[in-house]
């Protein structure tokens, strides 16, 4: 499945304003609203909300697009931030405040970065992650000496 | 502080710092770094066999780029080294999946995708570049490679054709 890669852009540029909302009004509906906006994205990029608003509004004002981007990173970043609007929704919506602003902070500065600089940070974080976490055990655990070891 | 006013605080703040990161990420982006062992000005043997990972031996110049399924910016990369190597003889394109070559993504430090190592014709690592790199800065980082090469075997021409492996 391949994307006009100024979708994602534009929904980047609709979800950074939608997460300044969340910090201005601390609510955790519009969180939680954000959040179902990207599951629906990452099930289906094409049929997310914004991805719509996209292709019925703004592409036919646009030239077509010179090229396709795969779907794979925009789904990937989508569930990234899905994890953590729903963070944000669960501390606004507990009354745990903080978790609502450091959730939706991270949140807004990956969108933004996405919008701006066309940068995706989760993107960048998975072979950080990966790295770290898929290490063979005996990488963990230090190994006795060879002579000790039969 | 109310709680409004804190979270306008937040978004100003995570906006100002974002811009900041952004610029300075794209000034950054495929610069061609020079690597050199820690001990000298000479680029150093790497601590893997990078031959395992599809780069000739022999070869002037190769353009060894890691990349990854969610890298948007790795395509555009690739398009770029392609280019190169087709445009200049003596020139290799090998693009690795940094997901299925974690030994040598250690190894070797890679940390981002697309990374582009400039290795020579001896197998060490010249140059590091993360981020996209323009067509310039790939062609600028080869070009010492290919003319110290042309003048040690001025008379044997054995450089091989450009060529892209993906």
């Amino acid at each position: 499945m391949a994307l006009d890669p100024r979708g994602p852009r534009f929904a980047a540029w609709i979800t950074t304003g939608v997460f300044v909302l969340v910090l201005v009004t601390s609510s955790g509906w519009l969180a939680a609203a954000q959040a179902l906006v990207f599951a629906i994205t990452t099930a289906a990029p094409r049929w997310g909300p914004y991805s719509l608003l996209y292709r019925t509004i703004v592409a036919p004002r646009l030239s077509p697009p010179t090229e396709l981007e795969p779907a794979a990173p925009v789904r990937f970043s989508q569930a990234v931030g899905f994890v953590f609007a729903v963070l944000a929704a669960i501390g606004y919506l507990t009354g745990a405040t903080t978790l609502g602003w450091i959730a939706a902070g991270a949140a807004l500065g990956a969108a933004f970065l996405n919008a701006a600089f066309g940068f995706c940070l989760g993107c960048e974080l998975y072979l950080l992650v990966l790295r770290t976490l898929n290490r063979p055990l005996p990488h963990r655990v230090p190994l006795p000496s060879e002579g000790a070891n039969p | 502080m109310p709680d409004w006013g804190v979270g306008l605080a937040i978004a100003c703040g995570v906006l100002i710092a974002a811009s900041a990161f952004g610029l300075l990420r794209r000034r950054r982006d495929g610069q061609m770094h020079p690597v050199t062992a820690a001990d000298g000005d000479q680029p150093a043997h790497p601590p893997i066999s990078l031959t395992d990972l599809g780069v000739r031996p022999g070869v002037p110049a190769t353009l060894l780029q890691f990349s990854s399924a969610f890298c948007a910016p790795c395509r555009a990369t690739r398009r770029i080294c392609a280019e190169v190597a087709t445009l200049l003889q003596g020139v290799d394109h090998v693009e690795v999946d940094a997901e299925s070559h974690l030994e040598a993504v250690r190894a070797l430090d890679i940390r981002r995708t697309p990374t582009v190592l400039v290795i020579d014709a001896a197998g060490r690592i010249v140059r590091r570049a993360t981020g996209q790199p323009t067509k310039a800065q790939v062609i600028a980082a080869v070009a010492p490679l290919l003319t110290a090469h042309d003048s040690v075997n001025s008379d044997k021409r054995t450089v091989s054709r450009g060529r892209s492996s993906c």
